[in-house]
């Protein structure tokens, strides 16, 4: 099939690439911008480990089209860090052994993140039913909890 | 310390909790699991699958397929060797199908092509034609006279004559007389128990990339417990010597036994050598439900004696499993982990492993134990009722010990069952109020835990740091645990160590990381390695200060004289002893190789609130604790986190997990929508209770903590749920469908 030319930001830079237009925005993010970081668990919507977020929205990359991303801001878990300096999530979530694999952590990042960004002081249900589209089978999600309030905790003293 | 000595007590590193090595990785991205490997020239490959459960393969015809641009390769089952028997037959019969579709998913053939598009529509155009034959998927109506032959060779000499052919393997065991036992009793209750196959649900499919040449010689990157028995296993299936194929692990993104053997990857090295470039293949999340894992279903009967007082008199169970479509099921092992907690006079277990229409069974985090103490707990549970009895007091009563002769046979060393009993019952969730429509439920549960074929070898840099090579792909932060063993001995802080799980070609063979082994055999062979190499520090300052060797000892980093007699010097550590190896006898590296046989079994208890809604049948789990015996908890965090996943991976199995099989015989689930693993918003928090009590057979007490978690709460869960809702439930998963119908039915009853 023929293949189209998108445009797009994705992590701060510009970006251009050829996709097939049955080629989700995962597929491209990882086999043509290199980009593995949001991983494939389910292609359905169902996991959240491909989250991102496309114009400040939280999304599950697998359910978008990558022709779709034309014009857009795309932000990955490879975007979270300020260079050296990891997002207090990112500290958090070693510090608290939040991941045991590890596969489902940076879809669970970025979802948390954009949760912090729109509720800066979430409750431990509102964080459960923010969370309750990022699949974790490691964990039991107790420490991914305390480590996303925590950091909510130490983010609004910062601020 | 004498280089043989155990020690349980006075750590300076084991027990704390530094950052995981890995962590970093894993929260920005970088980490490499395995679908995010790549290769020049690299193709990908798709595997064409049966929709049917049972059919027989009369045609397969590639033609269309292979005339797609951009295809460049088709296999079948002619790709693969000939003449495997045993396992080696099985996982091929498996991974490629021969003459027979045995289940909806079963591989018939592959393609390989320039994308991952191409290449799925090109397992479109392979036409296979099928004659469809009868098919089973229950493990009781597998077993009944006119039920479907799946294979009539398979049954072994253990099983009695009679039985429907597949019933393949059979298992007896246990001691005294039951019947005697039963006629002391007060109180017998009998039931019959159901539990539905569950999937292991890593969020990470399978995915690996393979290159093997024309020379026989290959490269496997994979996603896997174990690289070596992937490395056997697949060179077997392809036809090429062992040593010839360098498999190297990726991350692993979650196994819990579903990653111990192989499934796309022996296919990708046949693609690979017949396209001649690299092949990667990832499974989308159907094809990891319909082709991999799961666990058996089981049916099961169990009968228990009471005295009043709460002893006891006899204890039988017969456990049936379906494995799918290959003798494997672990029935054996639910048979003995049943009764294991207790200390019984007459005991008697019966397994039946049973062939189906499913596909091939595969490990599940303490394959067998859940659904068989299921069982065994349900039925001690309304034994307590109808005897107005404690359950946390009867259970201490019955309780295994130290040289407890065990349901399964052996004499139990040091145990630590009643501790975690006596904690749980001092634990202030055990007396908790409950509010209207809650109820709580107790459970115990045992794994043996593995010991397993281990080598380690640890190498110490000029600069005093040191690196250390595992065979045992780290799946819940072992390169942590490893590091904090090895510092513990070598004297030296944690962060001077890197720790890698090395690829096969690297290192001696390494049995897979399953049955809760790492933590206690790679620990084991780390701490062993490290104190090898300590020798040999010794040795070095030794020859410096022209003193025998056993006249130096080693204590917190340092090389010192062992006394007056030994001389006066002043200790020198580790990095001044590194600093000059190359010139006083070349570098200094520790290596340990064994089969460990000391891991200590581990018990744990876990006390359940669940509160039923009667209007919908769904069930709350309101709290939840975990109370385990860890041997020695060398990372406490990573310790509570394995209680914590095992016991959430047991919610869903006990309330929600479940295959549902269509009158077709076709999975009707295969998406995480409609097969659904609990998420955030159905836990609570789950709180945790180390125990230690040492296992003899580690240098620092470590027992395996990984699996006797998913244990107790089907058992716990059922019970709570029982007493919430009024009526027993014995068949999981306790979805509210299944709710509803037992308290309906029970109204009915009046």
């Amino acid at each position: 099939m023929k293949t189209i030319h998108v445009t797009a930001t994705v992590n701060g830079d510009t970006v251009e690439y050829l996709c097939d237009p049955r080629e989700t925005l995962l597929d491209v993010l990882r086999d043509r911008l290199n980009l593995t970081g949001a991983k494939e668990g389910c292609g359905t919507g169902d996991c959240g480990a491909c989250s991102v977020t496309v114009d400040g929205r939280l999304v599950c990359s697998c359910l978008i089209l990558g022709v779709e991303a034309e014009g857009k801001t795309i932000t990955t878990v490879e975007g979270m860090a300020d260079g050296e300096t990891l997002h207090p999530l990112q500290k958090k979530f070693i510090e608290y052994a939040a991941l045991q694999c590890g596969i489902c952590t940076p879809g669970i990042l970025v979802a948390a993140k954009s949760l912090l960004e729109k509720n800066p002081d979430p409750t431990e249900t509102e964080v459960r039913y923010w969370l309750a589209g990022n699949l974790c089978r490691c964990t039991g999600y107790d420490k991914i909890i305390r480590a996303v309030l925590d950091t909510a905790a130490d983010m609004r003293e910062a601020s | 310390m004498a280089l043989d000595d155990h020690k349980t007590t006075g750590f300076k590193f084991i027990g704390t909790r530094p950052d995981r090595p890995d962590g970093l990785d894993k929260v920005t991205g970088r980490a490499l699991f395995g679908a995010d490997a790549q290769a020049p020239g690299m193709l990908h490959g798709a595997i064409v699958r049966s929709p049917h459960a049972h059919a027989r393969i009369l045609r397969i015809d590639t033609t269309a397929a292979e005339a797609l641009e951009g295809v460049k390769a088709v296999v079948t089952r002619a790709d693969f060797a000939t003449g495997l028997s045993g396992e080696f037959g099985f996982v091929l019969e498996n991974v490629m199908a021969g003459d027979r579709a045995l289940y909806d998913g079963h591989a018939v053939a592959a393609v390989a092509a320039s994308s991952a598009l191409i290449a799925r529509d090109a397992a479109k155009l392979v036409q296979v034609d099928y004659e469809i034959l009868p098919h089973v998927t229950d493990v009781d109506a597998a077993m009944v006279d006119d039920a479907p032959v799946l294979n009539d060779t398979y049954a072994d000499a253990t099983v009695p004559a009679g039985l429907h052919p597949n019933v393949v393997r059979y298992h007896e065991s246990g001691h005294g007389d039951v019947e005697a036992g039963f006629a002391a009793a007060d109180l017998i209750v009998e039931d019959s128990f159901k539990t539905e196959a569950t999937h292991q649900g890593y969020i990470e499919p399978h995915a690996c990339l393979a290159t093997l040449g024309a020379d026989g010689k290959g490269e496997l990157w994979c996603t896997t417990q174990g690289h070596w028995i992937a490395q056997k296993t697949c060179a077997a299936l392809v036809g090429i010597d062992t040593s010839q194929l360098r498999v190297t692990a990726s991350e692993i993104g979650g196994g819990f036994g579903g990653k111990t053997t192989v499934f796309i990857e022996p296919v990708a090295l046949a693609l690979s050598r017949k396209a001649n470039r690299p092949v990667k293949i990832v499974m989308n999340r159907s094809e990891v439900f319909r082709a991999t894992g799961p666990t058996s279903s089981t049916s099961m009967d169990v009968k228990i004696g009471m005295m009043k007082d709460g002893t006891i008199t006899a204890a039988q169970g017969v456990f049936r499993l379906q494995g799918g479509a290959f003798p494997g099921a672990p029935m054996e092992f639910s048979a003995m982990c049943a009764f294991a907690p207790y200390n019984l006079e007459n005991v008697k277990q019966v397994g039946y492993d049973v062939i189906s229409n499913r596909p091939k069974q595969a490990a599940y985090r303490a394959p067998g134990a859940p659904m068989a103490s299921f069982a065994v707990e349900s039925v001690i549970d309304d034994l307590c009722k109808q005897l107005g009895l404690d359950p946390i007091d009867t259970r201490l009563k019955n309780a295994a010990r130290e040289g407890t002769k065990a349901s399964y046979g052996p004499r139990f060393q040091r145990i630590g069952l009643v501790e975690t009993l006596e904690a749980a019952k001092a634990h202030p969730h055990y007396t908790a109020p409950l509010k209207p429509g809650q109820g709580r439920g107790v459970s115990c549960g045992f794994w043996f835990n593995h010991g397993g074929e281990t080598s380690v070898s640890l190498a110490l840099s000029e600069d005093g740091t040191c690196q250390i090579s595992v065979g045992t792909p780290d799946i819940g932060g072992s390169r942590a645990s490893m590091a904090l063993m090895a510092a513990e001995v070598l004297g030296i802080a944690y962060e001077n160590f890197r720790v890698t799980v090395a690829d096969t070609a690297t290192l001696g063979y390494n049995d897979v990381s399953h049955g809760s082994r790492v933590t206690y055999a790679s620990g084991l062979a780390t701490i062993k390695a490290a104190q090898d190499a300590v020798a040999k520090l010794c040795k070095r300052a030794a020859a410096k200060w022209g003193i025998p060797e056993d006249a130096v000892y080693w204590e917190d980093g340092f090389a010192k004289p062992s006394g007056a007699n030994a001389g006066n010097f002043d200790p020198i550590p580790l990095a001044e002893i590194t600093k000059d190896m190359g010139s006083t006898g070349g570098p200094i590296s520790g290596h340990f190789e064994a089969t460990p046989e000391g891991a200590g079994v581990s018990f744990g208890t876990h006390i359940v609130d669940a509160e039923v809604d009667p209007e919908t049948g769904k069930t709350a789990v309101v709290r939840y604790t975990v109370i385990q015996d860890a041997g020695k908890a060398i990372h406490p965090t990573y310790v509570e986190g394995q209680f914590q996943g095992g016991a959430a991976q047991g919610i869903g199995w006990a309330l929600n997990e479940e295959y549902v099989y269509g009158e077709d015989g076709r999975l009707q689930n295969s998406i995480f929508l409609d097969y659904r693993v609990p998420v955030a918003s159905d836990l609570p928090m789950i709180d945790t209770v180390i125990v230690e009590v040492p296992n003899p057979g580690h240098p620092y007490g470590v027992r395996g903590v990984g699996e006797t978690g998913i244990v107790p709460p089907l058992a716990a869960i059922a019970n709570a749920v029982s007493a919430a809702a009024g009526v027993r439930l014995r068949h999981l998963p306790m979805s509210p469908p299944r709710i509803l119908r037992a308290l309906r039915a029970q109204a009915s009853e009046g």
